[in-house]
């Protein structure tokens, strides 16, 4: 076991690694940038989400004059879905992220319920509530850690230098959940209220975008988006029981 | 522009790759003290003493692991609750050591103290090559500072901070591991997890020493649902939990005393512990 030897081996591994990877910076060329839109929809029935129960937590029961609902499943009007992250598995990677991402932790939930960022982006995770929360992103890839947030407490300063899925909990409010979707590029989109998604800024091109919605899995489609132009992609989930 | 980011990153990225390749023999090695231990002769070790729980592949899925409650540590993940080091960090050599010198109470995992230093060694190295991960390296162990005095205000400025800092959430009031939060807690694996019934008087599973227990909150308990509290409790207050803590265990500690000497003439003088006090 000679360290030369692992030495040239680990170059060789990055070599044919680089060679392999579908996901590359783009170069300066003289075209204007195009976008890709869409909406998320669902056929079928949406699972039924659940009132949370936050009696035990009064000073957060008493910021939601209605109880406040499970968010696995985010069905809107017109049968669409929020809370999808879209993303683009192939193609330009786009500039390295640098704005910082805010996750809040609000009236006993996290807001948003789904982030998407970068490896290595900065984000900050703020508690804006009368109670101590736990913050404890279930990673299993990045480094696993647990961090006490009481009110009052300035942000917690986070990066991810792996790309996962992770999911997040509070281990006092065990209803609190959500996901950090940490990406290897800068061009993802979490669709809005409304079902829809956009992404901008991409150098003309083939892409694959790669669709998640955390209980129905994933949906990829190839677009392929003209000088300045902008491309429709629509994605369709089959809802499923859960 | 963005051509250099991207060499600039591949740059980074074989740096990091040689970097690691060179430390490949480190992975394979412990130091316990003066003690060198080497994952080869550790692994012979291992599968004699600890491939029945910890299982061949050390994921915990060893054939005794089905009766086992809490289960085996899993390896693999590398996620370990007893550190010198801060959550999401990796612990020193040390510290896996002392883990297994001491053995986890109120579990299966024994003390191996009647093993040979140097079997102890190899054993930490051998555990090590279970997970990529320990190619990072450890964190930097977090620094206890020298211990206040264990006095009645101290103890108050601690039962004022497992108020605050909503302890009792999950350790209940009086620290009976009752907390309304206690019957929902699991662990990073899914698998249900009591909060530490202080009550009960037990070795805590970290160490028994007041330096433990500090060491407990400041680095948390990593994969349950023991958070990290250092970011937001100073040294000083630390110290004043720890004394707090103790008058919760039937134990005779200086504590403990202090506190039953001063509670008969002053009880009434305390607001009570839990979700009551937060309404004052």
């Amino acid at each position: 076991m000679h360290r030369r030897n692992l030495s040239i081996l680990a170059l060789a591994v990055l070599v044919s690694a680089a060679a392999g990877t579908p996901l590359h910076r783009s170069a300066k060329v003289a075209v204007a940038p195009g976008s890709i839109e869409g909406t998320i929809s669902y056929t079928g029935t949406p699972p039924k989400m659940r009132p949370i129960d936050m009696a035990k937590e009064p000073t957060c029961a008493k910021q939601h004059a209605t109880p406040v609902m499970t968010e696995s499943v985010d069905a809107r009007p017109g049968n669409t879905l929020a809370d999808v992250v879209v993303y683009v598995s192939a193609g330009d990677q786009g500039p390295a992220a640098t704005q910082t991402v805010v996750y809040d932790q609000k009236g006993c939930q996290y807001v948003p319920h789904i982030t998407a960022l970068e490896v290595n982006q900065p984000m900050e995770i703020f508690n804006h509530d009368q109670t101590s929360h736990n913050i404890h992103p279930m990673s299993k890839t990045n480094p696993e850690w647990n961090k006490s947030q009481p009110p009052g407490t300035p942000p917690l300063h986070v990066t991810y230098a792996k790309p996962e899925f992770i999911p997040v909990k509070c281990n006092v409010h065990l209803w609190m959940h959500g996901y950090f979707v940490v990406l290897n590029i800068s061009h993802s989109s979490v669709s809005n209220d409304n079902g829809k998604f956009s992404l901008k800024g991409l150098p003309p091109g083939k892409y694959t975008l790669t669709a998640w919605q955390e209980k129905f899995g994933t949906q990829t489609q190839e677009v392929t988006v003209g000088s300045g132009a902008t491309a429709k992609a629509d994605f369709t989930f089959k809802a499923v029981q859960y | 522009m963005t051509l250099q980011t991207s060499q600039r990153r591949l740059i980074a990225t074989v740096g990091v790759l040689v970097f690691a390749a060179a430390n490949v023999s480190g992975a394979q090695e412990s130091r316990i003290g003066v003690l060198t231990g080497h994952a080869a002769a550790g692994k012979k070790e291992y599968r004699r003493f600890c491939i029945g729980c910890h299982g061949p592949d050390g994921d915990g899925l060893g054939e005794n692991a089905q009766w086992i409650d809490p289960k085996p540590r899993d390896f693999t993940a590398a996620v370990f609750k007893c550190r010198s080091t801060p959550t999401g960090t990796l612990p020193t050599d040390e510290d896996l050591s002392r883990s297994i010198d001491r053995g986890f109470v109120t579990s299966n995992m024994p003390s191996w103290l009647p093993l040979t230093g140097q079997t102890r060694a190899d054993l930490v190295a051998y555990i090590k090559t279970f997970s990529p991960r320990s190619r990072e390296g450890h964190g930097t162990p977090i620094v206890v500072p020298a211990e206040t005095p264990r006095t009645v205000e101290s103890i108050l400025r601690g039962r004022a901070l497992f108020q605050k800092m909503e302890c009792w959430k999950c350790h209940g009031p009086a620290g009976h591991g009752d907390g309304p939060s206690a019957s929902t807690l699991t662990d990073s694996k899914d698998n249900p997890i009591r909060p530490y019934n202080f009550a009960a008087g037990s070795r805590f599973k970290c160490g028994d020493t007041n330096e433990d227990l500090y060491r407990v909150f400041m680095t948390g308990l990593d994969g349950t649902p023991m958070p990290s509290f250092a970011d937001n409790v100073k040294p000083a207050e630390a110290w004043d939990l720890v004394h707090f803590l103790r008058t919760l265990q039937p134990l005779k500690t200086t504590e403990a005393a202090a506190w039953k000497a001063w509670l008969p003439t002053h009880a009434n003088t305390l607001k009570p512990i839990g979700p009551e006090a937060e309404q004052h």
